[in-house]
């Protein structure tokens, strides 16, 4: 517990404080941009990505274990990964748009054979009599132990430009998520706008190949904004919750398994952002598990209500269920006789009842549809003039 | 500037212009097609300023297609396209679009007013802030279509008709000088459709033009001043009274109009609709 604390509050050491730190920013920067990915409904894209990364690793560690180096260096991996990655994208682009293939389809066979042609290069490596190997198996899950502090600035500044990046186009990128159509009639480039978004994700995943490595690396881009999702109907919220997620499991995540190093650090941070998402799903008001049930439930009884309310307006003895709804909102006197106020009540009711069947007559289904559930007040589902022409038409 | 005087001033300039002119959209030889297939064949047309211009024809015979392709949306393989007397990618600003309503990811996590926000993106460039002001002018956007009351609604949660009021809205923000709709009255429910007829004829009255692609024959006279008919080619082009003719629309519809619809239009200037 108490090793824990330490961890928390950064006193393991000067590097896992630097490791924590690069976790966080990862986070953040995966969770923000990780959002424009999601609401694009490119997340499957970014897996194969994230796949393809393993050939250019292994191919620049030979590289630089060939140079004469020991082949471990983390921008040298980087990039590599990189230019792997974007081979990737171009891959599932070209097989989508030039043969018969749906993207499914390419997406599955990208990833699985630059994933496969990177494992075997990661066992030719194993092999070989040159290059310190040790360790470089870590970057499919992730390890934040013994990083060097040039490895956890690299991660800093990483983050930090991605996020700069996601904070700079945060306007294009809403509008070719929403409406691409419309994005393109105001001057956004559409094409040019979806490039930059592969390339910062594809720029997400190489940075976070050290934390979270590169199998899992997809999870931190989806779920954060997957459970900020939950909390919220406005796009910004959505990107910067989804950042607010994504930096606390980062952080988190790379603490817990700063107390315990055989633990890689990928899944711990994963497993932090999939309990914010269970959480989320379950509790959040609104489109939570929860609030869903309890929003069922309360329209049942407005229903039950509605219907108690218009049998007391025609004298008729409200059902069990309705008389419970009506006892519950004082329209109802223990004795079974209707209060002043339920009366009241009822008139309205009654009124809004017959305004309903004409808006029904009047205006066609279309302009009621999903707004007619029994319950809401005519006034509160129609447009003003389409209020005034339901008005117009009784009076 | 009044209409007379916009009108006036339309007619100085185009003579003698090198360019297509300064309409606020002109079209020469504009052919468009997907793969091989045409979709639009050497079409001319230029629209004067200031009026209500519907672009008909039957299903299938390019409207939806001239329009975008106007805006550089469609694969144009020849022809050429000015917005007030400039190519596309320098007059941006000054149209807006309302594209088709079905295009959309319903559950996108947005509010009414957040979708009219939009319209302001480009004014706001990537990092201008957002103010008080735009906030103002996008609620009086949606004021101006009746939506006031659900600027705080998810845009799934309204009806056809709302949402279409919204994306108008978001047209609207943009405070352009030429409004382009593609099918505006489709689906959507006869209040909203007088409501939307409203507001583009306050934009004429405002001196801005209006182009919509329209299917309706029977409303077309009532609601447009000048029209552009289509079928794969241009069947004609002018003042809606002088082409909403029988043989114009013979030509336009083939054999598909029936004997009452084109009685409708037997006298021209008669009645329409």
């Amino acid at each position: 517990m108490e090793i824990l604390l330490q961890a928390l509050t950064l006193r393991l050491g000067h590097n896992a404080m630097l490791a924590t730190l690069g976790a966080g920013m990862f986070g953040l920067a995966a969770g923000a941009s990780g959002a424009f990915l999601v609401l694009r409904k490119r997340a499957l894209v970014s897996d194969a990505m994230a796949h393809a990364t393993l050939p250019g690793l292994a191919l620049a560690f030979l590289l630089m274990a060939a140079l004469g180096g020991e082949g471990r260096g983390l921008l040298g991996l980087m990039l590599g990964s990189a230019i792997s990655a974007a081979l990737g994208l171009l891959a599932v682009d070209w097989l989508t748009r030039r043969t018969r293939l749906t993207e499914d389809a390419a997406i599955g066979a990208v990833l699985a054979s630059f994933f496969g042609f990177g494992v075997v290069l990661m066992t030719v490596i194993q092999t070989l009599p040159f290059g310190r190997k040790a360790g470089l198996e870590s970057f499919l899950l992730g390890s934040t132990a013994g990083m060097l502090r040039a490895d956890a600035l690299t991660i800093l500044v990483g983050g930090l430009i991605a996020l700069g990046a996601t904070l700079l186009l945060r306007r294009p990128m809403t509008l070719v998520a929403f409406d691409p159509e419309y994005a393109a009639a105001s001057g956004v480039k559409v094409q040019r706008i979806d490039l930059a978004m592969m390339a910062l994700a594809g720029g997400i995943m190489v940075v976070g190949l050290k934390i979270v490595g590169l199998v899992l690396a997809v999870a931190m881009l989806i779920l954060p904004a997957a459970a900020a999702r939950f909390w919220t109907d406005r796009v910004g919220r959505v990107v910067w919750g989804a950042g607010l997620i994504g930096g606390v499991s980062g952080y988190l995540g790379t603490a817990l398994s700063a107390i315990a190093p055989r633990l890689p650090t990928g899944p711990m941070v994963v497993l932090t952002a999939a309990a914010i998402f269970l959480v989320s799903m379950i509790f959040a008001p609104g489109r939570g598990a929860l609030a869903l049930w309890s929003a069922r439930r309360g329209f049942g009884r407005r229903l039950k209500l509605r219907a108690g309310l218009l049998d007391l307006a025609q004298g008729r003895r409200p059902s069990a269920e309705a008389a419970r709804e009506l006892r519950r909102a004082g329209f109802l006197s223990a004795a079974g006789e209707a209060t002043d106020s339920g009366r009241a009540a009822a008139r309205e009711a009654a009124e809004d009842e017959s305004l309903w069947a004409r808006a029904r007559e009047i205006l066609p289904p279309e302009a009621l549809a999903g707004r007619d559930d029994g319950a809401t007040p005519l006034r509160a589902a129609l447009t003003p003039d389409e209020w005034s022409l339901v008005r117009g038409v009784s009076a | 500037m009044n209409l007379a005087a916009r009108q006036e001033d339309f007619a100085r300039a185009q003579v003698g212009t090198p360019s297509l002119g300064p309409a606020p959209l002109a079209a020469r030889g504009l052919s468009v097609s997907y793969g091989v297939k045409p979709a639009l064949i050497g079409v001319d047309a230029i629209f004067p300023p200031g009026r209500m211009i519907a672009v008909i024809g039957p299903n299938g015979a390019g409207k939806s297609t001239f329009l975008k392709a106007a805006l550089g949306l469609a694969p144009k393989i020849a022809g050429e396209v000015e917005i007030f007397g400039k190519p596309v990618d320098q007059a941006y600003g000054r149209f807006a679009y309302v594209p088709q309503r079905a295009s959309v990811d319903w559950d996108f996590p947005t509010q009414a007013l957040d979708v009219v926000s939009m319209g302001l993106y480009r004014e706001l460039g990537l990092m201008g802030r957002f103010r008080g002001e735009h906030k103002r002018r996008a609620l009086a956007a949606l004021e101006r279509v009746g939506m006031a009351d659900f600027a705080d609604r998810q845009i799934g949660r309204l009806s056809g008709g709302q949402q279409q009021r919204v994306f108008l809205a978001r047209a609207l923000a943009q405070n352009a000088d030429l409004y382009l709709l593609d099918e505006p009255f489709a689906g959507v429910d006869a209040a909203t459709e007088r409501a939307i007829v409203e507001v583009l004829k306050g934009l004429q009255a405002e001196g801005r033009t209006v182009v919509c692609v329209h299917h309706d024959l029977a409303t077309a006279r009532e609601y447009f001043d000048y029209a552009l008919l289509l079928n794969l080619r241009k069947i004609a082009e002018g003042p809606i009274r002088e082409v909403l003719t029988v043989g114009d629309l013979q030509r336009t519809y083939g054999g598909r109009l029936t004997e009452a619809q084109l009685a409708a239009f037997g006298a021209p200037g008669g009645a329409g609709g």
